[in-house]
């Protein structure tokens, strides 16, 4: 029991930041712009895809750093002549053309590289376990995940919190009009920051890519998620969306590691009533109603605290 | 977005003839539902008649969503859905019990299935519109067809449900076994939703549903609340499509998991988008375009979702009104006599027009196509996609193709600069 709790604590977490990668940047976006980036996890998708390419052409390292950058230049150009021009039909426009985006993204992915799984290992570097406990190898990639993350997070917080850049972004993310009429550079600094989030989508896809499993509906399964976090942490809260992340990741990797039932638990039904929605809930284990735990959790917090978490802004 | 127009200019003070002209136009609708089988009577037709009459009334219910209230939705299928899994145990449960209940009256059903559901889960998603309402419904879809997966009892896990619509107690003799019978069904059911739905928008809780839409704020002002309307809005739209649902159960005699998912919810959102959500009738020429579309490419090419996709994109980047809002901005130009000084620039614009859209046809193709190393069949030349004389080909219609497209789109704006401002003159173009 203590094995399970360790290891899926580390799990948890490291499933959490990664979350955490892909939605600080779509709530920046969100933030400043308005646009909820629907194609932000095709980004993700895209930077594993490229990883994979790229390791396969000059090696890992230099795709972990080529990889997000590459995601990130397809971002801007989204931003600059997709978005820039669809802004005046106003947000809802704005969403669907991401949509249309995401859809397109997943068709041309599964296009070049196809529908089943590629073949993108951990780098023979990294292939070893990092230590051991309870009898279970705790592999050094997923440290390296976390640790990547984690470096990640913390630059993320030195730039908002330290620099004059970060001022901007943190003043646009209560204030965008306002920024506007001091006189920044609007279009710029949305360019920039659209393209900063896609590339670390990005730089999220090229590490999750080896551990997790690299195909094109990969974005289709994530992007759900990814909004379920936004919406339960809060719309536009950078802090909410952190520990919805955490909260998320936690709770989904648990979850899966449980094995429990109801019927596990109370005792079988009785077996002379047949078949019923009574007995499909009685029986499922936790486990196989882990995908869905998410969704649950967003309902719950609609019910509850309809601004999410940390929330504050209404739209 | 230009829904801002919808049918609010042309409902004041109605000259006599633009009553007979509307009934008019669906009377032309009927009557040629009526004949079409008997023109294209082949048994491939008439399925497709039948999936496009599902798909309008589909869209259609969309629409009160989109085009009236203004609430984007990413999991409308849930309805849809739900209303054929509604219908299929209707149907399994008339035929067990011996009800006296003829299929015509199946649909009925899935529509209360999936108005069900909208009552049960509606109060909660719309308490915000916009963004939010968006992402809401689209975390409602993924729990909802994840669920059904869970609950196999009622949903019949992978499988699904199946039914058979000839065991139901039979009406005028019909035993809707044949194709043809079905299809009239579809078509019966579609006009009669069809009709409900736009007197809808003629009640004044379609009209207030504009105003929510357009404005939330002035709405409250004048004592309504927006969520109640945009409750009862979303309300409608569960039971048409739960119609639409049942209509399907009804016409493949099989519900499954995948009435529920991401994909359908998709598809209808395209439909209806690309038809144009500013008028009653944008979702139908989506839903048939769509429809159509889907059928006809799926034998042609393997990555005809990808078209989708960019068809999809062009038309929210360029017009976002859709086909419908295209078709309409003519309008003035008609009736102040204008438009044949913009049809010339039209034909110059076709040209190049066409041949951008080849240019990216053959890339896609080619990229499709080249680990296979399958010819390509485009208007009867056939290309090879190994070859660099493709790849070169392609390239050139490409740029070549928007270099000039871009210069004869110009002079179409140009032209119709000039026309407009003519029809501003004599009083035609607000």
């Amino acid at each position: 029991m203590l094995e399970l709790i360790v290891i899926s604590t580390l799990n948890g977490v490291l499933f959490g930041m990664l979350l955490f990668l892909l939605s600080s940047g779509l709530t920046v976006i969100f933030s400043m712009m308005g646009v909820l980036n629907f194609a932000h996890a095709s980004f993700y998708m895209l930077g594993a895809f490229f990883g994979f390419q790229l390791t396969k052409w000059i090696g890992f390292w230099p795709a972990l750093v080529l990889a997000p950058l590459l995601v990130g230049a397809i971002g801007m150009a989204v931003e600059r002549y997709g978005l820039r021009n669809t802004h005046k039909h106003g947000h809802v426009a704005e969403l669907l053309l991401t949509f249309g985006l995401a859809f397109a993204i997943e068709e041309i992915v599964s296009m070049i590289w196809g529908k089943s799984p590629v073949d993108y290992r951990v780098p023979a570097l990294l292939d070893f376990p990092a230590f051991t406990i309870f009898s279970t190898n705790y592999p050094a990639y997923k440290i390296f995940m976390l640790a990547v993350s984690v470096v990640i997070f913390v630059a993320l917080l030195l730039v908002l919190k330290r620099t004059r850049v970060g001022l901007i972004v943190q003043a646009a993310l209560t204030h965008p009009h306002m920024v506007g009429h001091l006189g920044h550079n609007v279009g710029r600094v949305f360019m920039a920051v659209f393209g900063v989030g896609s590339a670390l989508a990005g730089l999220a896809g090229v590490i999750a890519g080896p551990a997790l499993v690299t195909q094109s509906d990969m974005a289709a399964s994530l992007g759900p998620i990814l909004f379920v976090v936004i919406v339960f942490g809060g719309l536009g809260s950078l802090p909410g969306a952190f520990i919805a992340s955490l909260v998320i990741g936690l709770v989904q990797t648990f979850a899966v590691a449980l094995d429990g039932s109801l019927a596990s638990a109370f005792g079988p039904l009785d077996p002379s009533s047949g078949p019923s929605v009574l007995t499909d809930i009685w029986n499922v284990t936790v486990a196989q109603v882990a995908p869905i735990v998410p969704y649950m959790l967003l309902v719950l917090i609609l019910i509850v605290r309809p601004l999410g978490l940390m929330g504050t802004r209404e739209s | 977005m230009t829904t801002a127009t919808t049918s609010t200019s042309n409902m004041t003070g109605k000259p006599a003839g633009d009553g007979l002209r509307f009934y008019g136009v669906w009377l032309i609708g009927v009557i040629s539902l009526i004949v079409l089988p008997m023109i294209f009577s082949s048994g491939g037709s008439l399925t497709s008649f039948s999936l496009i009459g599902i798909a309008i009334v589909f869209a259609l219910s969309y629409n009160i969503l989109l085009g009236q209230t203004g609430l984007l939705s990413f999991g409308h299928a849930v309805h849809y859905g739900l209303g054929g899994f509604a219908a299929c145990h209707m149907m399994n449960a008339v035929v067990s019990h011996g009800w006296p209940i003829p299929l015509p009256f199946i649909p009925l059903f899935g529509g209360l299935g999936g108005l069900m559901f909208a009552v049960i889960i509606g109060w909660v998603m719309t308490k915000r519109a916009g963004t939010v309402f968006a992402m809401i419904s689209l975390g409602i879809g993924e729990l909802v067809a994840s669920s059904s997966l869970i609950l196999r009892s009622v949903f019949g896990g992978e499988a699904g449900i199946t039914t058979d619509r000839t065991a139901l107690p039979k009406m005028f003799g019909w035993s809707f076994g044949p194709q043809l019978q079905v299809y009239y069904l579809i078509a019966f059911w579609l006009v009669l939703a069809a009709i409900a739905m736009y007197a809808l928008t003629r009640t004044p809780l379609g009209r207030i549903s504009n105003a929510v839409r357009d404005n939330p704020e002035r709405v409250q002002f004048i004592g309504y609340d927006p969520h109640v309307v945009r409750y009862l809005a979303f309300c409608f739209a569960g039971f048409f499509a739960g119609i639409a649902g049942g209509l399907a159960a009804i016409n493949f005699e099989i519900a499954n998991s995948a009435y529920l998912g991401a994909i359908q919810s998709g598809l209808v959102l395209f439909s209806t988008f690309i038809g144009g959500t500013a008028y009653f009738f944008g979702p139908i020429l989506g839903a048939i375009l769509v429809t159509y579309l889907q059928l006809g490419l799926t034998s042609v090419t393997s990555v005809w979702q990808l078209y989708f996709g960019i068809i999809f994109i062009g038309i929210v980047m360029f017009s976002p009104g859709g086909i419908a809002g295209l078709l309409m901005m003519h309008r003035p130009l008609v009736r102040a006599g204008t438009l044949w000084t913009v049809i010339p620039s039209y034909f110059v614009a076709v040209v190049p027009t066409v041949a951008l859209a080849c240019g990216v046809i053959l890339t896609i193709e080619t990229v499709a196509r080249y680990s296979g190393g399958e010819a390509i069949n485009l208007f009867g030349i056939a290309f090879n996609p190994k070859s660099p004389m493709t790849w070169l080909s392609a390239v050139v219609l490409v740029f070549g193709g928007a270099f000039l497209a871009r210069l004869t789109w110009r002079r179409i704006a140009d032209a119709w600069d000039r026309a407009a401002t003519v029809a501003r003159d004599r009083g035609y173009l607000a």
